[in-house]
């Protein structure tokens, strides 16, 4: 048999998922896929060895969805870069974010972003939104005997949902559980804090401009309390990523648009350095409980 | 156990070409036309569901005649072998040359051993460059032979009238509402004195590789509506009233294209 032959295997009618095709035909290149042995005493957890990703946070508007992550890796306590990005189109109409290992994570992303094409040319229709969030999920599942070793990869998923015409969030724990989040949520390192920030910031009502400000002022906090997140780097002008996602698909955020907000939100910072004040009662809020 | 008669080896193969042969002379014909900003594939096929053009890749698409269920396979094969060529190394090294190698190959293969049936297709793979000359058009045919096709190439029932039309009719550069008129106009051409048939919008279908586009996925399909607007008026005779020409206007701008690419950096 001639060898540039497509193979009989990729002939075969099969699965419509990339992911399932490659573990069949070429399963050293699934990210999850390495055997790391038993852990040594004594020996350093893979953990450390490798650098990490941190915050990112993704909230709803009417009309669609902001992703957000700020642009820090980190190795124990040193910066292993400034200028990651953690924040990737996964389609058209959805984007994933990832904090976690970032080798591994960067990995899956795009296995992912894969996939999800692979799945649109053969079928010739995309997924539904929670066909796209389950699928993460399984990659995500796969990967659980090396997030038992240290390297966990815990991503958020937010997009589009056509059918339904609402921005949707998708939270995930290392065993692939898949969670919807309502509103807004965050994850990585400096989550805690991003979420706190937003409890306060967030209001059903807010447009796109003021949704991405709340994002980036939600980073910021992250950053503040964090010492593993990035806060917006002034000096070498490096600002988030920031992805919006509507009706009419996604794009990420010009850089010149992110500084202008960065810089906006700065400048408050600089007269009240812990950022906007809530009011104490909340009724001066006109929007509705959540 | 009967002695098998002796076949030549000559007419081993002739019977199967003519087999292969007048499998795909039985379907319409699909027609390819290099226009100034990428390649339009065009195909008269009433289905809406079951696609003859498809896309492979960023630059890469396909399109066939023949037997359904035999070139959506080598179709499915196609989009694994650029997918995983793209994950295992890099986007810009899936190409449309080793795509049509491997199809050539695999094509060859079945139709000279004699196990197998002969597949009754014949592809066309193209490639969109950053240039009109950086543009590939391959045909492929039943028994693996390639041929590097320029300008235009049809494939399929009605091959030969419909070359005949475009020969006469084609221009190198046109914009891509022309080049849809002057391929529709081929697809309907009728040997002989009859007239021409006039194609229905509905039973067209009609795909780019449109290197204008921002997205790295250049294949877009041409929705019914656009290519509605962008022929000439379908009725002769029916000259508009308010004396404007018949000619080709400006089509109606395209709205946001469908979900078909997303924009990976």
């Amino acid at each position: 048999m001639n060898d540039s032959r497509l193979p009989a295997a990729y002939l075969t009618p099969g699965s419509s998922s990339f992911a399932d095709f490659l573990a069949d035909q070429a399963p050293d290149l699934l990210p999850g896929a390495r055997d790391l042995g038993p852990a040594r005493p004594g020996a350093p957890s893979a953990g450390d060895l490798a650098p990490h990703g941190t915050t990112i946070v993704a909230a709803t508007f009417p009309g669609g969805v902001v992703m957000a992550g700020d642009r820090r890796a980190t190795m124990g306590n040193v910066i292993a870069q400034r200028d990651i990005e953690k924040v990737f189109p996964a389609d058209e109409f959805s984007a994933v974010g990832i904090a976690g290992t970032a080798g591994l994570a960067v990995e899956m992303v795009r296995l992912y972003q894969v996939e999800l094409e692979h799945y649109e040319k053969i079928e010739g229709s995309t997924l539904s939104m929670d066909g796209k969030a389950n699928r993460l999920a399984a990659l995500i599942r796969n990967n659980l005997p090396m997030a038992m070793q240290g390297l966990a990869v815990v991503p958020l998923f937010a997009g589009y949902d056509l059918a339904a015409s609402i921005g949707r969030i998708f939270s995930y724990d290392v065993t692939g559980g898949r969670y919807e989040e309502t509103a807004f949520h965050a994850v990585g390192s400096g989550s805690v804090f991003a979420r706190g920030s937003l409890k306060k910031l967030y209001r059903e009502d807010l447009g796109r401009e003021d949704c991405v400000l709340a994002v980036v002022q939600a980073l910021y906090d992250a950053a503040d309390d964090d010492s593993a997140t990035g806060g917006p780097d002034l000096t070498r002008r490096i600002f988030p990523v920031v992805h919006v996602i509507t009706a009419e698909g996604g794009v990420r955020l010009p850089d010149a648009e992110v500084a202008e907000v960065a810089d906006r939100m700065i400048a408050g910072r600089m007269i009240r350095p812990d950022g906007p004040a809530a009011p104490l009662d909340g009724r001066s809020y006109g929007g509705g409980a959540r | 156990m009967s002695m098998p008669y002796y076949v030549s080896p000559e007419q081993l193969m002739k019977d199967r070409a003519d087999f292969a042969r007048k499998g795909i002379s039985r379907g319409r014909s699909v027609v390819v036309v290099q226009y100034a900003d990428g390649v339009l594939f065009v195909s008269e096929n009433p289905s809406q569901a079951l696609h003859k053009v498809s896309e492979i890749y960023d630059r890469i698409a396909f399109a066939a005649v023949g037997r359904y269920n035999e070139f959506e396979n080598l179709r499915i094969a196609g989009v694994r072998l650029a997918d995983m060529r793209g994950y295992s190394y890099d986007r810009r090294d899936v190409t449309g040359r080793a795509l049509a190698n491997a199809y050539a190959q695999t094509l060859g293969s079945i139709f000279s051993s004699g196990g197998e049936k002969p597949y009754e297709v014949e592809l066309f793979v193209a490639e969109v460059g950053d240039t009109p000359a950086a543009d590939q058009v391959y045909r492929l045919t039943y028994d693996g032979q390639v041929a590097d096709e320029h300008g235009y190439a049809v494939m399929g029932g009605a091959a030969e009238t419909v070359t005949a039309h475009l020969r006469e009719h084609y221009t190198e550069g046109a914009d891509l509402p022309t080049a849809l008129a002057t391929a529709v106009a081929a697809l309907g051409a009728v040997e002989g004195e009859a007239p021409d048939r006039v194609l229905p919008v509905a039973d067209l279908e009609a795909a780019v590789l449109d290197r204008t586009r921002t997205q790295t996925r250049k294949f877009r399909r041409l929705r019914p509506e656009w290519i509605e607007s962008a022929l000439p008026s379908a009725t002769p005779g029916d000259t508009p009233s308010d004396g404007s020409t018949g000619s080709i206007g400006e089509p109606e701008a395209q709205p946001p294209d469908a979900p078909v690419a997303p924009p990976i950096s």
